[in-house]
């Protein structure tokens, strides 16, 4: 019988550190998820977590992970030839097609961008995908900045913003994702765009208020939500709210949707 | 065909079929209940026919049976995660109509919900026939009869008990049974089914979502907020509840085995929700309540369908130390409805009087 929450030992290929707290760890594995999707990663004896995605390729996936507890701490101890538990991937990502030829419009916070680093790679290796691509990625301090080096060859492809909550860094704005998004022309756009907001549910409550502030017609905009599962099959009930389970229908919702859920 | 069995025919047909299944029914064990020198009934292996408890409610569900309070669903070795082997044999589990249609909740959940079959509640699930107690009233926290769910169909059951002090009654539908109670006197035994509880329910009227968000931002959530203890009791004795939670553990004497383990989980407990390093979404009792009882009374009939997540068992009201009732809160929840709506009605009103 197929048992749909077994884990498939992979072993890791890489591990590098993108900032304080932050490593990005390559593993061998077949799976192909989506754009915005996650796995979920286990360690025998200490127990399993849901982490997106971060990139792809042939026969690996990435993940960035921040230690905060018990797995990610012991994932955090793992060398290249070590094995991690995979199972997945799960739930709905990006809706690629629907942003397919749009300008597209990324609003990140902290590790919010590592659900869509594959989505935003895959876009600057193909000029053809969306029209215009704006990204605006916020941390919290210099030591919260993952993805350094993409970050800088963003630039050269996309119209980027990037900021730091209270401090200053040179090429950086000062400031949260929310008060930068009267900077994006969205009137320039012809209503032809789609916009993707990923992080901390405060970041990205107030983003979508102040996207429909700036007149952005809630239809065109997507959020990836986080939050706690103990399955990731829609069995075990702790990532439901109201009638949607976020590892089955989420963790990408429609702004639609997502606006009037209630934990 | 239906046969009249003494304790005696009712024993000895019940050692006949246990050569080939396992049979639970509620069973009495003294001395464990809420109070002191109060029984709990939960159900149990059982072998003789006056093992059963038939007269009263079970405290616990026929769940237990079927998606255990706690399971290993894996056994670490070496480099792999090995599934758990599961039961071997068929069961026979005698259970209430409320309890049945409890299972046909429980299967939308556990063997649908977003393609997925749970591979430990179907291992289990396709093994069991239920023996359907006729259920004579229930007690005063009973509702079933508001809930649909106080009777059940042939298709739904192997065979329909009617238990007497000096013996029983049963009709078979599953051919197989036949013979373990043919020894009894052939009878005319129909099952009957409740036609009224004590209690009753009027189900909310939620499918105005302007409604929905405001009866989840009314004050009568905030009275929970002292009167729960979130002791998650109401949800362990619930017959449809499904959460749990996965927890990896090693066995003291060898740290290098261990298993994987699903536990029952409450939704009422502080912590369900807590994702590390961020904020509880639900922190407060009340937060909880609200929940829990719109899954019950709207969000699982919102995604799948048919009927409430709810058979009015009672069990979480039964349960309760609080004496927090589920029927009383269903009432307090239809009148904050009918205020909210009067409210946007008058609101509406205003509206057209300006315009
Ligand atoms: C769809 C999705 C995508 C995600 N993507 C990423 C990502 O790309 N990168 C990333 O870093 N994170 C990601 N996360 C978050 C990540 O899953 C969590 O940080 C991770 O689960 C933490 O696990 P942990 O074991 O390290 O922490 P834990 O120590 O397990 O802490 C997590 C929570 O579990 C509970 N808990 C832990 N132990 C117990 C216990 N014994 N009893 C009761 N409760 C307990 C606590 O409430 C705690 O708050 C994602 C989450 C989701 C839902
Ligand atoms: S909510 Fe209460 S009455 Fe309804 S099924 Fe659960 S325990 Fe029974
Ligand atoms: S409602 Fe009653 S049984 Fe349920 S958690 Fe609250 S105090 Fe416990
Ligand atoms: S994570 Fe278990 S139901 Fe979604």
């Amino acid at each position: 019988m197929c048992n749909p929450v077994q884990p498939q030992p992979c072993p890791i290929l890489s591990v590098r550190q993108e900032s304080a707290h932050e490593w990005t760890f390559r593993v061998a594995t077949d799976a192909r998820p989506q754009h915005g999707q996650f796995m979920q990663l286990s360690i025998p004896k200490v127990g399993e977590a849901p982490i997106s995605v971060s990139a792809q390729g042939e026969g690996w996936l990435e993940f960035t992970i921040r230690s905060v507890g018990r797995v990610t701490n012991v994932i955090f101890q793992k060398q290249p030839g070590d094995l991690l538990f995979l199972r997945g991937p799960y739930g709905k990502g990006w809706p690629v097609e629907a942003l397919r030829g749009k300008h597209l419009v990324v609003l990140t916070g902290g590790t919010g961008l590592a659900p869509v680093r594959s989505l935003l790679n895959m876009a600057a290796a193909d000029p053809g995908f969306a029209r215009s691509v704006h990204l605006v990625s916020g941390f919290k301090n210099e030591a919260g900045i993952v993805f350094h080096q993409e970050l800088e060859a963003w630039r050269s492809s996309f119209t980027t913003l990037y900021a730091l909550d209270n401090d200053p860094r040179e090429g950086w704005r000062t400031g949260l994702v929310p008060s930068f998004v009267p900077e994006i022309p969205f009137d320039s756009f012809g209503g032809d765009y789609a916009v993707l907001v990923v992080g901390p549910p405060p970041m990205m409550k107030f983003t979508g208020l102040a996207l429909m502030a700036n007149g952005v017609e809630a239809e065109k905009v997507w959020m990836s939500f986080e939050r706690k599962m103990s399955c990731a099959v829609g069995k075990c009930g702790h990532c439901r709210i109201d009638e949607v389970y976020v590892c089955l229908d989420g963790p990408v919702f429609p702004y639609t949707v997502a606006r009037d859920l209630v934990d | 065909m239906s046969y009249a069995l003494s304790i005696g025919q009712a024993d000895q047909a019940l050692r006949a079929l246990a050569e080939r299944y396992d049979i639970y029914a509620p069973k009495r064990f003294p001395k464990q209940g809420r109070f002191s020198d109060t029984d709990v009934i939960r159900y149990d292996k059982v072998e003789r026919a006056s093992d059963i408890v038939w007269d009263v409610k079970s405290d616990y569900p026929a769940k237990e049976v079927i998606t255990p309070i706690q399971q290993a669903i894996f056994y670490f070795a070496e480099e792999e995660y090995r599934a758990s082997r599961g039961r071997q044999r068929p069961i026979l589990l005698f259970a209430r109509p409320c309890d049945i249609h409890a299972q046909k909740i429980q299967a939308r959940i556990m063997a649908g919900n977003g393609g997925f079959t749970d591979h430990y509640y179907a291992r289990v699930r396709e093994r069991v026939k239920f023996i359907l107690m006729e259920c004579a009233g229930g007690d005063d926290t009973c509702f079933c009869v508001s809930m649909g769910t106080n009777a059940v169909e042939p298709a739904d059951y192997a065979a329909a008990v009617r238990f007497r002090p000096d013996g029983l009654l049963i009709k078979t539908e599953d051919p197989e049974l036949e013979a373990a109670f043919s020894l009894g006197a052939p009878s005319d035994f129909a099952p009957e089914f409740v036609t009224e509880n004590q209690r009753t329910v009027t189900l909310p009227d939620l499918e105005d979502k302007a409604v929905r968000q405001a009866l989840k931002a009314h004050p009568m959530w905030r009275q929970f907020d002292k009167r729960c203890i979130s002791c998650g009791a109401c949800t362990v004795a619930c017959s449809t509840c499904t959460c749990f939670t996965t927890r990896d553990l090693t066995y003291g004497d060898n740290p290098e085995a261990g298993e994987r383990r699903r536990v029952t989980a409450s939704c009422q407990i502080a912590g369900f929700d807590q994702m590390a390093g961020q904020k509880e979404f639900r922190s407060a009792a009340g937060d909880r309540m609200r929940y829990k009882v719109l899954h019950k009374f709207h969000d699982y009939k919102a995604r799948f369908g048919e009927g409430h997540m709810c058979v009015g068992c009672g069990r979480c009201t039964h349960r309760c130390p609080e004496m927090i009732s589920i029927t009383a809160t269903v009432e307090k929840m239809n009148a904050a409805i009918a205020e909210i709506k009067a409210g946007l009605a008058q609101s509406e009103q205003e509206v057209d009087r300006h315009v």
